[in-house]
């Protein structure tokens, strides 16, 4: 099949030693690769050169609030669940140049705004996109399009999206319940499932666009027979079956609007830190904030964006005071949002169950078990009609 | 009662967050803290101000940052824009010491408004307290421009003391009209002050209008407006028919920064006029 053209909604089988010339393909057509790499104990997005950049052999273990990464005993190259980075670093930085001024004369305060500087990076190709992510994606593009974010949405369109369906579920995942995986539907360029067996390594590809065909002409592909294709569904049913968690999510959008009075926020206001660690690994999390650097000459001054989290005094300051002073209002700003009221924004929920927030919570709060708590004891008072 | 009508755009700008140079025109120091400054475009290179009544644009000053401050001047004056800056925090102090001819930059207007076209052949009841009396100006002017579109016209305002009240020269004229029934009030004042004092509620008794003909317009602490809200109630006048503006920290006014959520509600997007009904029950929870 060398050099044939590959085709959209076409499955195609590569051998586990052939994965180089698949990542010598994104390279030739014209992508830069990042995707998961060990570093500091912790699966994290990187550059990606070589295949020996991937964490080959390695999984993770994850609980509230505990993160190991150990051996697998195998040679899997995606044997792992999510890590502590989300795309959003590439489609959202953490801190970003809006704008920049000089200074002009002839008046007090006097600026022009200088004109951007052309030039574009190299298109990214993400290698190992989870479910749970494409659905995050799809989260952030529609926050960022309703507001026209046009820095976003010109990196968004050049991104190649290489999904993996996932072989293992991470101990804190509930993408089940959030209906966002194990299995990716759609939402992809090119879409790889890991098949492991003692004595045969291959990676079945399903062709999600044309980009994603383009990119494996000249790759050497086989056709996929129809046990490989069964093969490959029973890698993601078997992990849908070895979820770590569950959040039961109908009627939550009211159970969490009409309960701000809840004992429960309490309860996990007096074990929240408000370090932020959940709103910094959501891959949904978009607040930020903007500021103003002036060059020290004076001169010049740039217009900054950085990620800010609604768990900081400063996110709900208004005239000198802080809106959320405790970490009550902070926690419970967090979770409504996420859970509730990002149905009336944006129409879905805002959260895909990937589990970070849970994983990266320093004092181990879940929100599956908040949601669970307030459920069992709804304090809604009747009365109460509900909201538009 | 239907939201209002869709309102003029933001101002062309190289960038969405980028700032459009203008020049302070007129400036007047209203009270202690506060100035209202006119601002136009240098050189009067920008198509016509337009705006509605309710919306609001981010004020920037070079080196120092941006805020979000209400439009408080005439919308039938489509050369500049008015806004009336409170000083609350570093930005607004700073916009306090801008002179004659400085640069501000602007970038909006954001926002929908207060539903002034609904008013049409109602009765109208303003009631504002502190700032929140700059952001009902506006409104205030559209009434009187086309005062044969309206019924009778309540306006209450409210400052913390007589030294605070805000466009002290013009409150002097509406307060002649025979068309108009404008009262102000302040919560503490020395013996040298004829007006009268108490909460902006206090002064709802002498207030006249047909309940189920009649539209609120409530802007100011949260506490007054609900107060206030409250009180019209009480009156009669359904709750679909009392409008409030809310505010919180505002760092994009374009939907993103999420700083600005109340609830569901991006005040930027979404408000920063609200229909009471819609957004009551969230009033009532603290730290929301």
């Amino acid at each position: 099949m060398d050099g044939a053209e590959r085709r959209v909604g076409e499955r195609y089988l590569l051998e586990r030693r052939e994965f180089p010339a698949f990542l010598a393909a994104l390279s030739a057509s014209g992508y830069r690769v990042v995707g998961p790499t060990l570093r500091d104990g912790a699966i994290v997005y990187g550059e990606i050169r070589t295949e020996s950049d991937l964490p080959i052999g390695w999984t993770d273990r994850q609980e509230a609030g505990t993160y190991r990464v150990v051996p697998r005993g195998d040679g899997a190259l995606f044997g792992y669940a999510v890590g502590p980075h989300s795309w959003k670093k590439y489609l959202f930085p953490s801190r970003e140049r809006l704008w920049s001024a000089r200074a002009k004369e002839g008046s007090a305060g006097g600026f022009e705004v200088e004109p951007e500087p052309a030039g574009a990076d190299p298109p990214l190709a993400f290698l190992g996109v989870r479910a749970c992510e494409l659905a995050a994606i799809a989260i952030q593009d529609r926050a960022f399009t309703m507001a026209n974010d046009v820095a976003y949405l010109r990196r968004r369109e050049r991104i190649l999206r290489v999904a993996v369906q996932c072989g293992v579920a991470g101990g804190t995942c509930f993408c089940v319940s959030m209906g966002t995986g194990p299995a990716a539907a759609g939402g992809f360029d090119l879409a790889l499932t890991e098949l492991i067996a003692p004595e045969h390594h291959r990676f079945l590809i399903e062709v999600g666009s044309p980009a994603g065909a383009k990119v494996l002409t000249g790759v050497p592909l086989a056709a996929a027979p129809a046990d490989s294709a069964r093969e490959a569904e029973e890698v993601v049913a078997r992990t849908a079956r070895s979820m770590g968690r569950s959040m039961r999510v109908e009627g939550i959008r009211d159970l969490l609007v009409q309960n701000p009075e809840h004992p429960r926020w309490n309860d996990v206001a007096r074990r929240c830190l408000a370090c932020t660690n959940c709103t910094m690994a959501c891959p949904t999390c978009f607040c930020q904030t903007s500021e103003e650097v002036p060059e020290l000459a004076g001169g010049r001054v740039e217009r900054w964006r950085r990620w800010d989290s609604c768990f900081t005094t400063g996110f709900s300051e208004l005239h000198g005071t802080a809106i959320r002073k405790s970490h009550l209002g902070r926690y419970r700003q967090w979770m409504t949002h996420k859970l509730a009221t990002w149905y009336d924004q944006f129409g879905s929920s805002g959260c895909v169950g990937c589990g970070r927030c849970i994983t990266w919570c320093p004092v181990g709060i879940d929100l599956t078990v908040e949601v669970e708590a307030i459920r069992s004891s709804p304090g809604v008072r009747p009365s109460e009609p509900s909201p538009p | 009662m239907t939201p209002a009508t869709a309102a003029p755009p933001p101002l062309p700008s190289p960038h969405p967050w980028a700032p459009v140079p203008f020049e302070v025109r007129e400036r007047a120091a209203e009270t202690v803290d506060t100035v209202t400054l006119s601002l136009a475009p240098p050189d009067g290179g920008v198509p016509p101000l337009a705006f509605r009544p309710g919306q609001f644009n981010m004020l920037y000053l070079y080196g120092i940052g941006e805020v979000a401050i209400s439009l408080s001047g005439d919308p039938g004056r489509a050369d500049r824009f008015v806004h009336t800056v409170r000083a609350a925090g570093k930005i607004t102090q700073a916009l306090q010491r801008v002179g004659l001819h400085a640069t501000v930059g602007v970038r909006g207007p954001y926002g929908g408004g207060w539903p002034v076209e609904a008013a049409r052949g109602q009765d109208v009841v303003l009631v504002g307290g502190g700032i929140g009396f700059a952001p009902l100006r506006p409104v205030l002017y559209e009434l009187l421009h086309h005062r044969d579109r309206y019924g009778r016209l309540e306006v209450i305002y409210g400052a913390r003391t007589p030294k605070d009240l805000l466009y002290y020269e013009e409150i002097q004229g509406w307060r002649a009209r025979p068309d108009l029934r404008f009262q102000s009030t302040v919560d503490t004042a020395g013996r040298e002050w004829h007006g009268d004092v108490g909460v902006v509620t206090t002064r709802l008794p002498e207030c006249r209008f047909d309940p189920p003909r009649t539209i609120a317009f409530l802007c100011g602490p949260e506490i007054m407006m609900k107060r206030t809200a409250e009180a019209l109630l009480a009156r009669g006048i359904p709750p679909d028919r009392i409008w409030v503006a809310l505010e919180r920290n505002m760092k994009c006014a374009l939907g993103i920064c999420g700083h600005c959520q109340f609830g569901p509600e991006f005040i930027c997007r979404d408000g920063p006029v609200f229909r009471y009904d819609t957004v009551d029950r969230f009033l009532s929870v603290r730290e929301l």
